[in-house]
């Protein structure tokens, strides 16, 4: 359960591990707001490959770092969604406005 | 009416710690009937929305008691009765609005009903002000596995 941050060149790519719910939602997003903040990343990859469950509170999530980053002039992309995530997040309408990629 | 095969119920405080465990604790109880992993995944999920509705929205200021039951009936049918004793939804149409958030952060996607109707077959909300919400979700599962 957590989140492991990477800064390659000025991109900020960060694994999320574990179950995305409200609870743990929070710790999530304060961890990479800190980072977005002190690194200034031009892109931020969300990485879901270990993610083992998520619920709505992971689209407020990605919609809530995809402000940020775009009030700093950057980008977001989402990274292996499984096919439950993907179910989740087609619901907001996600992959329409977001790259979302699999490799 | 249907015949009632099983049946289980929980009683949880509204700490969003329990969230985790509710949703995985009514879900195993269904395993029973042999789910497929999507299912399982829809009911998870569909759970997890309706408890963290009674969290941060029925108990917002307080920690109360969410009753929690879960329903097998023949033919696979399953029915979930998510209740909670907390402050009600003033509007139950507009509170079941795709996007219709109360949260002013911008951190909750207001999108928790959305998922319960397009994660289950059916969804029902009963709602009365400082009395409570009960939120009742049911489907009828693909699974060939009858129980006795």
């Amino acid at each position: 359960m957590g989140i492991k941050i990477e800064k390659i060149d000025k991109n900020l790519i960060a694994y999320i591990d574990g179950d995305i719910d409200h609870h743990s939602a929070k710790d999530i997003r304060e961890q990479i707001d800190i980072e977005i903040k002190n690194y200034l990343p031009s892109k931020l990859i969300l990485d879901f490959k270990n993610v083992s469950f998520m619920d709505s509170s992971g689209i407020g999530l990605v919609m809530g770092r995809y402000k940020s980053m775009k009030s700093i002039d950057g980008g977001i992309q989402l990274k292996n969604l499984s096919s439950h995530i993907s179910k989740v997040m087609k619901l907001a309408g996600i992959e329409k406005i977001l790259k979302i990629t699999n490799i | 009416m249907k015949n009632l095969l099983n049946e289980v119920k929980l009683i949880i405080p509204s700490r969003s710690s329990n969230e985790s465990f509710a949703r995985t604790a009514i879900t195993c109880f269904f395993a029973q009937l042999d789910p497929t992993l999507e299912e399982v995944a829809d009911i998870k999920t569909a759970v997890s929305e309706a408890v963290t509705n009674s969290i941060v929205h029925g108990y917002k200021n307080e920690i109360g008691n969410i009753y929690i039951q879960g329903k097998i009936f023949e033919n696979n049918e399953i029915y979930i009765k998510i209740k909670d004793k907390g402050c009600g939804i003033p509007d139950i149409n507009q509170a079941l609005e795709p996007l219709f958030t109360t949260c002013t952060t911008g951190e909750r996607a207001g999108l928790g009903f959305a998922v319960m109707q397009s994660f289950m077959d059916r969804l029902r909300v009963f709602s009365s002000l400082d009395k409570g919400t009960t939120v009742i979700l049911s489907k009828k599962l693909s699974s060939k596995k009858n129980i006795d």
